[in-house]
């Protein structure tokens, strides 16, 4: 091709390179994986503060943050399933049950994550 | 500064903005935070190679305030901006080094934009949780950055055989 540097060295390095990178994302991925264990509650903070907890074991809809955010629990797991911001972002993120999962709202300053007892100081570190 | 060469960034400024926009109709990519194709970065990989650094970084900058003012949010800039700038350093970077080539600078781009935003999203919200998605935004960030570097390759090379 002309005008682009593709001799052979520059595409061996190119591949290693992003290979390299992969690699690191596939071993996070695993680390992660393998820390994650089935969660116990889910914690709601609202701008770095933590607002509320609720256990994953007891199914409900709970309104948050003075309405922005409606979580609903249902069989373990956690979703977001309304939001009163336009691109619904946390709705779309769909349903979270293992510790160290989360759903963010950055409109509302919004997390909710899901802590499993044995393991969550492990997680959030 | 050349007219040609004036004339070129505001094409490639419009351009990246359109790209910006067609992104922001595949909501399928948002399933998890800071996810993106990172289309846009087609126009500004060609602008780094065509144009330079300082041509890139304008046309970056202008690129994310006016998409964030015209399709997102005051909130969004903030993310996209700093994804933007971490981004384009890193191109610059290993472009410089002479080492790499379109591909490798475009998939660094990619990953660091993605890794740029959540950590501005980490400070913002004031928490670690998002981290949890590093590994998903590495890999989604090597993917896209593959296909936007093969097609930025294939845009240099026929642009600059003119």
């Amino acid at each position: 091709m002309k005008g682009v540097k593709s001799d052979r060295n520059t595409a061996i390095r190119d591949i290693v390179l992003i290979l390299a990178i992969a690699l690191v994302g596939l071993c996070l991925l695993f680390f992660n994986g393998r820390k994650t264990t089935p969660g116990s509650s889910v914690v709601v903070e609202v701008d770095g503060k933590t607002v509320a907890s609720y256990p994953l074991d007891t199914d409900g809809v709970f309104v948050l943050n003075g309405g922005t955010n409606t979580l609903e629990i249902k069989d373990g797991k956690a979703r977001i399933s309304d939001a009163d911001c336009p691109n619904m972002q946390c709705v779309r993120q769909g349903w979270i049950s293992r510790g160290g999962q989360s759903i963010v709202c950055l409109p509302n300053k919004l997390i909710v994550t899901v802590t499993s007892s044995d393991r969550s100081v492990d997680y959030i570190l | 500064m050349e007219t040609r060469r004036i004339a070129q960034i505001g094409v490639l400024v419009s351009l990246a903005m359109v790209l910006s926009y067609l992104e922001s109709l595949f909501p399928v990519f948002l399933a998890v935070p800071g996810i993106r194709i990172g289309l846009a970065n087609i126009a500004i990989v060609f602008a780094l190679y065509h144009l330079g650094f300082r041509a890139a970084l304008g046309i970056s900058v202008v690129r994310v305030v006016l998409s964030a003012l015209l399709f997102g949010s005051v909130i969004s800039m903030s993310y996209s901006l700093c994804g933007a700038l971490i981004s384009l350093a890193m191109m610059a970077i290993l472009k410089r080094s002479g080492l790499f080539g379109t591909v490798a600078v475009s998939v660094v781009g990619g990953v660091s934009h993605n890794l740029g935003q959540i950590a501005v999203a980490c400070l913002i919200l004031q928490t670690k949780a998002i981290a949890y998605y590093i590994p998903v935004l590495i890999l989604s960030g090597v993917v896209s950055g593959v296909v936007i570097g093969i097609v930025s390759a294939v845009v240099i090379a026929r642009l600059e055989g003119e």
